[in-house]
C-alpha cells in the first residue's frame, strides 16, 4: 500500500522546526530517518496531517563524547554512532547494541534518537538508554526539558515527547573505570527484531566485589525494563533465576511467554558474565 | 476533493538531473519507477524488509521504499541502471553475478547489486563472513544465497583487477617520466 496524503515542511534550522511544530500542534509529526515511520504510513497504521522533515537540520547531526557523557544529536544516523570511535571508547554499550539494530542499510538512514522516541519495546537503543539511566533533551518552541530515561518511556510506541515538541539530543553516561557492559539477544535472523535481548552493566570495586549488576530487557515488557540484580552478589546463575521470577512476558506469534522467560534467564546470565569479564579487563587498566 | 499539493524536486539520477513535481507522499521507489521510468529498481515488500528497492543516495545504500522523494531533493542517486559502465561493460559486481550464477529469477538482484557495490567501496576485500554480513539485509527466494556470497568475493577480485589495470599504465608513465628526468 501507499501512504495517505499529508502536508510536508522541511525546515532548515532547529528554530524554524520548533516554530513549525508549535503551529501545527497535534497535526504535526516529525520525520527523521523514516525507517519506522514510513512503513507505518505505507501500511496505513497512522495518517498524520503534516510531516516535519528534520533531515536538513545539519546542526543536529553530531556525536560528542567526553569523560562523562556521549551526546547524540537527533540527526545522527545509527551507522554514524556505531562508527564513532569516541563514543565507542566512552560507552562501549552503544556499539555493542547498535550492531544488532536492523541491517546496515537501515542503519544508514535510521537515527538513534528516532529509535528511542519511537519507544519500541523491542528496540535495542531504548534498553541502552534505560540501563545506563541516560536522558533525552526535548525542545518546544518556548521551553526545553531534560527527561530522564525512567520518565521517558510511557508505553509501547509512546514516549514523553508531546505534540509540538522535538527531541534534540540523547545523553548516555560514559562507562565508569571499573565497569563493563554486554548486549546479547536472540532473533530469528540476524538483524530482525529480537525475540528477547538483554543489556547488562556490571561494576566491581578494588577488591573485585560486584557493586553494580543491572540488566535491561527487550521484547518482554511494554516499556524497557531494568532490573537491579546486585543482591545476588556476583552469582550470575542466581541473578538469572531472580530475573526469571521478576519478568512477566506476554506471548505473541513469535514466542510463548514461557519461552521468552526462559530466554530472558539464559541471556541474563550470559550478558552479566560478559559485562563482568569486560569490567575485570577494564579495571586492569585503571 | 482538492488537488494534492505538489513539490518541486531535483534528483541527480545516474549522473543526469531530473526535475519532478510530486506529492509529499510519493515514495522515492515509486518516483524512480513511475516518474523517471527506471524500472530496474524493484519493489518487493514496501516496508524495508526485503531490500529489493535499495539504491545509493549520495553513495550510501538506502531503501528507496523508506524514503520520500521530497526528502531526497538535491541528492545524487545511483540505481542499478547506473552501475554499468558507459560503454555497456558490466560493473565488477554485475559481472560477478553472471560468473557465479548469483541470480535465478532476478527480482531481488538490483538491490543486491547496489548494496554490494557500496559495501565493496568501504570494504574492498571482505572475508566470507563479512560478505554474508553485507548481504544480510537482502532477501532472495531462489538461490539459497551461496552463489551470492561467492559473487561478493568474486566481485572484490574483479574490482581489484580492474583497479590495477587502470592504475598500471599511469604507474608506467610515472616511471618513464622519472627515468626521463634522471
Ligand atoms: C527492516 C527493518 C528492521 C529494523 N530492525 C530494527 C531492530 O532490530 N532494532 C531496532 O531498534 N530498530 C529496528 N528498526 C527500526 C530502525 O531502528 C528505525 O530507524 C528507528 O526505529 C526509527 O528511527 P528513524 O530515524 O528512522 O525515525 P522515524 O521513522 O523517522 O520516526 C519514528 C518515530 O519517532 C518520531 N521521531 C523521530 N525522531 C524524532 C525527534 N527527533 N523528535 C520527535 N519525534 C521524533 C517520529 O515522529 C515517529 O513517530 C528496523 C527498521 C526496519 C525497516
Amino acid at each position: 500500500m501507499k501512504p495517505p496524503p499529508f502536508g510536508y515542511s522541511r525546515p532548515e534550522s532547529v528554530v524554524e522546526a520548533l516554530s513549525t511544530l508549535a503551529s501545527l500542534g497535534p497535526d504535526g509529526k516529525v520525520l527523521a530517518g523514516g525507517q519506522s515511520l514510513l512503513p507505518i504510513l505505507s501500511m496505513r497504521l497512522a495518517a498524520p496531517h503534516h510531516l516535519v522533515d528534520i533531515n536538513r537540520l545539519a546542526e543536529l547531526d553530531y556525536v560528542r563524547s567526553d569523560a562523562s557523557t556521549v551526546r547524540v544529536g537527533a540527526l545522527a544516523r545509527h551507522a554514524r554512532v556505531l562508527a564513532d570511535a569516541g563514543a565507542r571508547a566512552a560507552q562501549p554499550l552503544l556499539a555493542q547494541a547498535l550492531r544488532l539494530v536492523a541491517h546496515a542499510t537501515i542503519r544508514n538512514r535510521g537515527t538513534t534518537l528516532g529509535s528511542i522516541v519511537h519507544a519500541d519495546p523491542s528496540g535495542e537503543m531504548t534498553a541502552v538508554l534505560a540501563l545506563l539511566d541516560g536522558s533525552v533533551r526535548v525542545a518546544g518552541a518556548s521551553n526545553e526539558r531534560q527527561v530522564p530515561a525512567g520518565e521517558f518511556f510511557r508505553g509501547p510506541l509512546e514516549s514523553a515527547v508531546q505534540a509540538g515538541e522535538l527531541a534534540v539530543e540523547a545523553s548516555f553516561p560514559a562507562l565508569a573505570p571499573r565497569a563493563g557492559t554486554a548486549f546479547v539477544e536472540v532473533s530469528r535472523r540476524h538483524g530482525d527484531y529480537a525475540v528477547c535481548g538483554v543489556a547488562a552493566l556490571v561494576e566491581i570495586d578494588v577488591d573485585r566485589a560486584v557493586v553494580v549488576a543491572r540488566t535491561a530487557y527487550l521484547s518482554v515488557s511494554p516499556i524497557p525494563l531494568v532490573l537491579d540484580l546486585c543482591e545476588t552478589a556476583g552469582d550470575f546463575a542466581a541473578a538469572a533465576a531472580l530475573a526469571r521470577e521478576r519478568l512477566d512476558p506476554e506471548p505473541d506469534i513469535h514466542a510463548s511467554a514461557d519461552y521468552r522467560r526462559h530466554l530472558a534467564g539464559v541471556l541474563t546470565e550470559r550478558a552479566l558474565r560478559g559485562a563482568h569479564a569486560a569490567a575485570v579487563e577494564r579495571s586492569a587498566h585503571v | 476533493m482538492s488537488e494534492e499539493e505538489r513539490f518541486d524536486v531535483r534528483l541527480i539520477v545516474n549522473g543526469a538531473a531530473h526535475d519532478v513535481q510530486v506529492p509529499a507522499r510519493r515514495l522515492l521507489s515509486d518516483c524512480i519507477r513511475h516518474d523517471l521510468r527506471l524500472t530496474g529498481t524493484h519493489v518487493g515488500c514496501e516496508h524495508g524488509v526485503c531490500g529489493a528497492c535499495t539504491v545509493l543516495v549520495d553513495g550510501v545504500a538506502m531503501r528507496s521504499c523508506l524514503m520520500l522523494t521530497v526528502s531526497a531533493d538535491g541528492t545524487e542517486i545511483t540505481t542499478v541502471e547506473g552501475l554499468t559502465e558507459p560503454d555497456g561493460t558490466l560493473s565488477p559486481v554485475q559481472q560477478a553475478f553472471e560468473d557465479c550464477h548469483g541470480l535465478q529469477c532476478g527480482f531481488c538482484t538490483p538491490g543486491f547489486l547496489t548494496t554490494i557495490t557500496a559495501g565493496l567501496r568501504t570494504n574492498p576485500d571482505p572475508s566470507e563472513d563479512e560478505a554474508r554480513e553485507l548481504i544480510g539485509g537482502n532477501l532472495c527466494r531462489c538461490t539459497g544465497y551461496q552463489n551470492i556470497v561467492r559473487s561478493v568475493l568474486r566481485a572484490a577480485e574483479l574490482q581489484s583487477a580492474r583497479d590495477r589495470a587502470t592504475l598500471a599504465p599511469a604507474e608506467g608513465a610515472g616511471v618513464a617520466q622519472s627515468e626521463g628526468r634522471a
